[in-house]
């Protein structure tokens, strides 16, 4: 039997040989299919071609894969604490977490942007706005750690960012939410007319990056969703889209759906930058936190900022101007030449595409049709380059690959669209999933997109794993887009839910990541610099251990004259200087977390003993083939005891 | 004689390169360390390939009780050695330079080339002295004290010249730069030698004639 099988297969290829000539196509397609593996396989001591970075969502934080493999590299702490490395529970760390609302441990993370420089990714720092408790942050892409965060005041709900213009002059981001400004108490349904969209510039200084609130524009009480920067000719605008333009408060899923068309939002910031350069604008009263952290001592501080310029953009003429975009646009994305605005109506079929000439043309000819809130509306027919007619249901968003086409998700539909950009006709269509809502093509919100695969990331945790409870991960797709038809080559699982993902060739950044801080550049107050200097002092009840580690021990290991009661803060000097060589330290009873110390960093864990006894710390990093070996014991005594305050290590 | 002299003046002064370039080169290589480690010897201290490797050597040398790589200060070698190929290079060229005028013979040129690889053959000595010392004097108290199959304790003398694996580091030891400038400089002596005895000869056979 087995035998007849055997000759049946090689009767088979033979039959493939001979006919393989004949039938190219059909042969090619089989040895494509047969070939996605080895498209996404990255051979072991190999590297991926392209960073991807994807959103957390409601983990609050980064992650950071690799394409196309797929293969998770780190997750970065942002807008939550993160017990792995201590981030958020270090009191180096936990100002970067302060807010007007004091101590915020998490937030949903959203939109990803890899800093610009002439439209071009530069790869010095990528941003995420925290949605919940409207926060900006912007991580550095040489240590990949956050390295500074603002709150953004009159803002509820930090949808609509965080997007970077084409020289990373502003990071823009864009209320949800419309609220009170300032906020007040008053009935909830006296909203329409009432409350406010604030659209936030935030200055990013291009030495090192540093942010500063500059103006918020005051718009009418919409939603506004998402945006986009104009590239190219329509630099210096900006694109929001808008939905609940009904200005509902209740049951927005019926009542905010209730106009045909809502708006795409284009703000001349150009024109209101130099408004308020000028002087323009009000300074408003406000409170809102500036976290930044420190490289040199390790520390971050948080400074409560008091005031904002808020613009009211029907003062400026010409600085704003609504497209009217059919069915509650949610992507508002700019294709690659700065021309076309495209608009995914949600709860459509179709997907509108703006024109900026037409858009320009339009406000000089003074085509509208009437205003909102004293903005002029353009008229529809006037501003549309094309719809596409896609067939599918519920687009969202849209990214390019630099070859003029346009890769759309649809959400109801699940499946990505690939269409091109002006002749508006579908070339193809792959199915996702289940339930697209993202996808990324490394460098496809720039001028220059790298346009070889396509991320779709999906919104619902239903996935073709194996099953793990009713709570899972979410799920993407890696689509190779180098040809002319999309090809499916990977399913891998992401962390928390990502809204929206950044991508860059691995060269921009690989070279460029840092290995060890340097401890000569180590500026912490409360660094150990050398073994010698480690000590232990008190003030009052207040307990200070200058500790040094280096493999494998602690300098002190011996701690002696702790009282019940002390508040002890174990500040940690890392004096490896060694590439992966951290160390960790954990003690029994903390209230906090572990902390992870860099090489050449300096970590503080603070420790509130409770007990009398000797009780033992640790490295909870593995450190070296003596790791085990790394630990010390801190002698507890009660509150009343006269024992004097000792150190020792080897005694 | 004037072409050879000055052949003699400029392989001396091509030893002005250790000054500049390493002797020797050691590279530590293991599977956790992708990036290899390295010293580069020079004839004035011990310097890292790339920062901190001296520092990180030293603390993986711990383990296994071996002393701490030498400081500039720590070895009389790296004063004298640059005394010595100044004054070297300073003779080679007085010798070149004297040649030129006539005022000596070819046979200096040898000499000087004899002197130095008698040096040379010294100083390399006294650098596997060294090595033996740093490879087997160990701290009896180490941490880690292994042994070789036959029962003897392990010692770590890195090679004077090529490849040996020693535990999971491959090691490897080679001439760098300032090595082959040294040893291009002093092959030119030789070539001068020889130039100034041929044509030496001519010159006698131009006599006989």
């Amino acid at each position: 039997m087995i035998k007849i099988k055997y000759s049946a297969l090689a009767f088979l290829g033979l039959v493939m040989v001979f006919t393989g000539c004949n039938d190219a196509g059909k042969s090619s397609n089989g040895a494509l299919s047969s070939s996605a593996a080895e498209k996404v396989y990255v051979a072991p001591g190999e590297q991926d071609e392209f960073y991807a970075f994807l959103s957390g969502g409601y983990s609050g934080n980064l992650t950071v894969y690799g394409l196309p493999s797929g293969r998770m590299f780190k997750e970065i702490p942002v807008f939550s604490q993160f017990p792995t490395s201590g981030y958020g529970y270090s009191e180096e760390t936990k100002p970067m977490l302060n807010t007007s609302f004091g101590f915020v441990p998490w937030d949903d993370s959203h939109h990803p942007d890899i800093s610009q420089t002439n439209g071009e990714l530069d790869g010095r720092w990528i941003f995420i706005n925290g949605n919940n408790t409207p926060r900006i942050a912007r991580i550095s892409l040489s240590t990949f750690e956050t390295e500074e965060i603002m709150e953004i005041p009159n803002s509820a709900g930090n949808h609509s960012s965080s997007f970077i213009t084409e020289n990373t002059e502003y990071v823009v981001a864009g209320t949800r939410f419309s609220v009170p400004v300032p906020q007040r108490d008053m009935p909830i349904n006296e909203y329409k007319g009432n409350f406010k969209g604030a659209l936030s510039f935030i200055s990013v200084a291009p030495d090192d990056g540093r942010l500063n609130l500059e103006f918020q524009v005051l718009m009418p009480g919409f939603n506004y969703d998402l945006s986009h920067p104009g590239r190219g000719k329509s630099h210096g605008w900006f694109f929001f889209s808008t939905y609940n333009t009904e200005e509902a408060n209740s049951l927005l899923e019926v009542m905010a759906s209730q106009n045909d068309k809502d708006f795409i939002a284009a703000i001349n910031w150009k024109k209101i930058e130099e408004y308020v350069k000028n002087g323009g604008g009000t300074k408003m009263p406000a409170n809102y936190a500036h976290n930044v952290y420190d490289e040199e001592t390790h520390t971050g501080t948080s400074t409560m900022k008091k005031e904002v310029i808020t613009v009211d953009p029907t003062k400026i003429p010409g600085s704003v101007y609504f497209l009217p975009t059919p069915k509650s646009p949610h992507g508002c994305d700019v294709d690659p030449t700065g021309q076309y605005i495209i608009g995914s109506g949600k709860l459509s079929a179709d997907i509108t595409v703006h024109s900026f000439d037409k858009m320009l043309a339009a406000i000089e000819g003074e085509k509208f049709d009437g205003e909102a809130y004293g903005i002029p509306i353009l008229k529809f027919e006037e501003v549309l380059a094309g719809t596409v007619k896609s067939g599918g249901l519920g687009p969202l968003h849209t990214e390019f690959d630099g070859q003029g086409n346009a890769y759309t998700t649809f959400f109801i539909s699940s499946e990505v669209v690939k269409w091109n950009v002006g002749s508006w006709e579908v070339i193809d269509r792959k199915p996702t999933y289940y339930s697209v809502g993202h996808l990324m093509i490394p460098g496809g919100n720039s001028r220059k997109p790298f346009g070889k695969y396509v991320v779709a990331m999906n919104k619902i945790t239903k996935d073709r794993y194996l099953p793990t409870g009713p709570e899972m991960e979410h799920s993407a797709q890696i689509y190779d887009i180098s040809g002319e038809k999309m090809e499916l080559i990977y399913d891998f699982p992401t962390h928390g839910e990502p809204h929206y993902a950044a991508g860059c060739p691995a060269e921009l950044l690989a070279p460029k990541s840092q290995k060890i801080y340097r401890l000569d550049e180590n500026k912490h107050p409360y660094a150990t610099p050398t073994p010698d200097k480690a000590r232990v002092e008190r003030t009052g009840n207040e307990v200070h251990v200058y500790m040094s580690t280096i493999r494998s021990h602690f300098t002190p290991d011996n701690i002696e004259g702790i009282k019940v009661g002390d508040k002890v803060y174990f500040h940690i000097t890392n004096h490896e200087q060694d590439f992966d060589v951290p160390h960790g330290f954990s003690i029994i009873g903390q209230n906090t977390s572990e902390i992870l110390v860099m090489p050449g960093q300096t970590k503080t864990s603070v420790w509130e003993p409770k007990k009398v006894g000797v009780w033992p710390f640790y490295c909870t990093d593995f450190c070296s083939a003596l790791h085990q070996e790394m630990q010390g014991y801190v002698r507890v005594s009660p509150a009343n005891s006269n024992i004097e305050l000792s150190w020792t290590l080897g005694e | 004689m004037k072409k050879a002299s000055i052949i003699m003046m400029v392989g001396p002064l091509l030893l002005l390169g250790l000054f500049v370039f390493p002797l020797w080169n050691i590279m530590l290589g293991a599977p956790q360390y992708p990036d290899p480690l390295g010293i580069n010897i020079h004839i004035d201290g011990i310097r890292d390939v790339n920062e901190f490797d001296i520092q990180n050597i030293d603390g993986l040398n711990h383990y296994i009780g071996m002393k701490t790589l030498p400081k500039p200060e720590d070895m009389w070698e790296f004063s004298t050695f640059p005394l010595i190929i100044g004054i070297m290079i300073f003779l080679g060229t007085l010798i070149g330079l004297l040649g030129y005028a006539g005022k000596v013979s070819y046979k200096w040129f040898l000499g000087w080339f004899i002197l130095m690889s008698v040096l040379g053959v010294m100083g390399m000595y006294d650098f596997n002295e060294w090595m033996v010392d740093y490879g087997t004097n160990l701290d009896p108290h180490a941490i880690m004290k292994l042994a070789n199959p036959d029962g003897t304790p392990m010692t770590y003398k890195p090679p004077l010249f090529g490849h040996t694996k020693m535990l999971n580091f491959d090691v490897t030891s080679l001439p760098s730069t300032g090595a082959w400038f040294m040893f291009t400089g002093m092959m030119l002596t030789v070539v001068a030698f020889f130039m100034g005895r041929k044509q030496r000869q001519s010159r006698v056979e131009i006599g006989n004639e």
